[in-house]
């Protein structure tokens, strides 16, 4: 008899995803979906997709889910949480959504420290309007709407959510992974499963980074977008652990009671 | 239940609360900023309750959304420049089809204006004031025992047909205060149905106003626009004042139409027969109840502290029967009655 | 009847306490009232004014255009409404630190040294309280007992020497002012 090792997530809907050949949205909603399994919280998730590719991951996703407007997730979450305290609420959010033109909510919902998750997808490019500048989009980087590069001058430099926000009093964990490998995408789990068990706890705000892949509008092959994570990407997006405050959070809660 | 004294602002904050609001998020913005006080202070004493002062009117709209869509009656409230910030989340209430009060308290515009009175917003009101094809309920209050009865009411249509309702009043009846008296609230009617409270065992819920097929997408939209039309056959509210024997109308709302019945008071001193007819619901406006008043009376005078808004609405209702003047202070002028009796004589006399 | 006041003074002469008082007093007397505090940016930098409707019928506008009365407590006060007063009309001042005078012949003067007198009493802060008591004296709008009972409950919770002090005071500005 053959063991079974990989099957679909119970919460990942019987759907085709309609994600891009070697996208990492896909790869990314299997894992949200794997901890909500792993977890027990099918009952009580909330989740809140973006306006962006992911926009349709209520197709797939087995769970209460709310649309937002673009960059509004983090408001949306805090309401729904405040209303809510025993929901385990989340936003799915990519590089637009939540560094630029929702820069203000991911900001001062992290600040706040609302006890909600943020999965964060970094692809450095707007994948769905057809590649156009993100915020993250790093320096000399092509896009359709920087045809010479990202000229610093002229457009700045990548927002570094992960840094930007862990430097905020309300955080409590925080941590950039990928998954362009196969240890990169377990890696992604376990910080996945960190983030929404620290929710669970009611220690505070998590937000995980995810470095995705984006072949489409990178113009590369899928094996080249995710060596491109790792030789380009990830030099200006390090990754790991930029916050985990979960023991000390534990520990004074523990004290105060 | 004793009468008390208290501002406007206050009063809806209070109102809301007796109402069962248990959510409410703003930002601060003269002249409102009492009811952001009055919810910071009174919300933390009720069970439930939460006050949330939001980074941006944008993210208060969106955090009221989110408390409305786990069952929570919620409210936020603004002034004009900050109401144009909340208009994409009233939009997407309007989409998903969620309850929420909006409370706007004009001042003067266009841009950042000035904090004093005026009734710019008439427009943005009433048309749906963000993208996409949706009205909002509007109520355009006068008194401060209408703030009262009318927030509690907003609740209930909110509920009863899912959709944001706005509070459209002004700077002068946010600050004045008036002796008011408040009235019990109704038990809530809202089908559990449609709160999103995590699936349990069941099937997992959707709240969304993306729909990519245009088939589905215009059948949306024809839903909400029956039920707009449900709420045009029922919900209109108006008051008539002294039309009876009125040989001119002053069509006014909220602090236009008390200014207009202190002009009236005069006039009437004076032999002139002058009536008022008062929208309360501003969106539906009561189209068929003016154009019935233009069969016996075919002399109409618009007040407005606008150049001109809801004068469309009556020249629409209106369809042409009866002649129709304007006036109109905007800016955040207030006038006296003594100046709009004025105005109102030279076309009272313009008819005889 | 329908007769308009504006309280104006400093921030923090108790110039809408004044006015509020006055309303809730005239509520309880059975009167139609409105309230209007200035607000905003025109009551930052010092001054503060509110506008108080009574009548026995339903009031339209609670702005005074022509105010019957007029309380002023700053000279400010008393350069910005003087020409607004109704010909006839009564203006209230405090004489402790208004030391001009109306131009106009046709308004009658109260004028109420309640700065003077409220220092005398040990606490500047009741120089309000002391110029309510010739206010409601003189106009005879609401009786004294209606009033000082909406001072009670507006207090509230105040502490009883707090409660005694005001009814002094009170008392002080209505004998003031001479039948």
């Amino acid at each position: 008899m053959a063991k079974k090792v990989f099957s679909r997530p119970k919460c990942l809907k019987e759907a085709i995803f309609h994600y891009c050949p070697g996208c990492g949205h896909s790869i990314a909603h299997r894992l949200v979906a794997e901890v909500i399994d792993e977890l027990g919280i099918r009952g009580t998730a909330i989740g809140i997709p973006p306006a962006g590719c992911a926009v349709l991951a209520y197709n797939y996703l087995d769970v209460d889910m709310i649309e937002a407007q673009h960059g509004r997730g983090p408001a949306m979450a805090s309401g729904i949480k405040r209303m809510l305290p025993d929901g385990i609420v989340f936003s799915y959010q990519g590089d637009g959504d939540l560094a630029a033109i929702g820069i203000a909510e991911s900001f001062h919902s992290a600040n706040r420290g609302e006890n909600i998750t943020i999965i964060f997808i970094n692809n450095a490019v707007y994948g769905m309007t057809g590649g156009q500048m993100a915020p993250t989009t790093i320096l000399e980087q092509k896009t359709t709407t920087t045809p010479g590069g990202r000229n610093k001058t002229s457009e700045g430099y990548p927002v570094k959510v992960c840094e930007l926000l862990s430097s905020l009093d309300g955080t409590t964990y925080i941590e950039r992974c990928a998954v362009n490998s196969p240890a990169g995408v377990n890696k992604t789990k376990k910080a996945i499963k960190k983030a929404f068990q620290c929710q669970i706890d009611g220690l505070g705000f998590s937000l995980v980074e995810i470095l995705s892949p984006c072949p489409t509008n990178w113009k590369m092959t899928p094996i080249d977008s995710c060596k491109w994570i790792d030789t380009t990407m990830s030099k200006v997006f390090p990754l790991g652990v930029f916050k985990d405050n979960t023991t000390a959070v534990k520990k004074s809660r523990e004290a105060a009671s | 239940m004793n009468k008390v004294l208290m501002s406007g602002n206050n009063i809806i904050g209070e109102a809301a609360i007796r109402a069962g609001c248990r959510f409410y998020a703003g930002y601060p913005i003269t002249p409102q900023n009492e009811l952001t006080e009055y919810m910071a202070e009174h919300l933390r004493t009720v069970e439930g309750g939460v006050f949330l002062q939001s980074e941006s009117e944008i993210a208060a709209i969106h955090m009221i959304t989110g408390a409305s869509a786990t069952g929570a009656r919620v409210m936020t409230s603004s002034s004009s420049p900050g109401i144009s910030l909340k208009q994409e989340g009233i939009s997407s209430m309007a989409a998903c089809e969620l309850p929420g009060i909006i409370v706007n308290i004009m001042r003067g515009g266009p841009g950042l204006g000035n904090i004093r009175p005026a009734q710019g917003d008439y427009f943005q009101a009433t048309r749906g004031g963000g993208h996409g094809d949706y009205r909002t309920i509007v109520f355009g209050p006068a008194t401060c025992q209408e703030l009262a009865d009318l927030t509690m009411d907003a609740f209930d249509l909110a509920d009863k047909y899912r959709t944001p309702v706005m509070i459209l009043a002004d700077g002068m009846m946010g600050q004045m205060m008036e002796p008011v008296i408040f009235k019990k609230p109704k038990p809530r009617q809202y089908n559990e149905k449609f709160m999103l409270r995590g699936a349990g065992h069941g099937k997992s819920k959707i709240i969304r106003g993306l729909i990519l097929d245009p088939i589905d997408m215009e059948e949306h939209n024809w839903k909400l626009a029956r039920k707009y039309q449900v709420i045009i056959d029922h919900e209109t509210l108006h008051e008539e004042y002294k039309t009876e024997d009125a040989k001119l109308v002053i069509v006014a709302y909220g602090t236009s139409a008390r200014i207009a019945k202190g002009a009236i008071k005069r006039l009437r001193d004076k032999g002139m027969k002058v009536g008022l007819f008062r929208p309360i619901t501003l969106w539906p406006f009561p189209e068929l109840k003016l154009r019935k008043l233009a069969e016996k009376i075919n002399n109409f005078l618009v007040f407005e502290m606008s150049t001109g808004q809801m004068l469309e609405d009556v020249r629409l209702a209106l369809q042409g029967y009866a002649d129709i003047g304007f006036h109109g202070r905007p800016g955040g002028v207030v006038p006296t009655p003594a100046e709009l009796a004025n105005v109102v004589a030279r076309h009272y006399e313009k008819k005889d | 009847m329908m007769l308009k006041t504006i309280f104006s003074g400093f921030g923090g002469q108790g110039v809408l306490m004044m006015g509020y008082s006055f309303a809730h007093s005239a509520m309880n007397k059975g009167y139609h009232v409105t309230y209007l505090p200035s607000y905003g940016a025109e009551v930052r930098g010092g001054t503060a004014n509110c506008t108080i409707a009574v009548a026995d019928e339903e009031i339209t506008s609670p702005v005074a255009s022509e105010p019957d009365y007029v309380v002023v407590m700053n000279s400010p006060s008393l350069i910005t409404f003087q020409n607004k007063i109704t010909c006839g009309g009564t203006m209230f001042l405090n004489s402790s630190i208004v030391e001009i005078r109306p131009s106009r012949k046709d308004i009658k003067i109260c004028a109420v040294p309640c700065g003077d007198m409220a220092r005398e009493m040990g606490n500047i802060r009741v120089a309000n309280i002391i110029m309510m008591g010739a206010f409601i004296k003189k106009t005879g709008i609401v009786p004294s007992d209606v009033y000082l009972k909406s001072i009670g409950t507006i207090m509230g919770g105040k502490k009883k020497s707090v409660a005694e002090l005001n009814q002094k005071a009170f008392t002080a500005g209505y004998d003031f002012v001479k039948d």
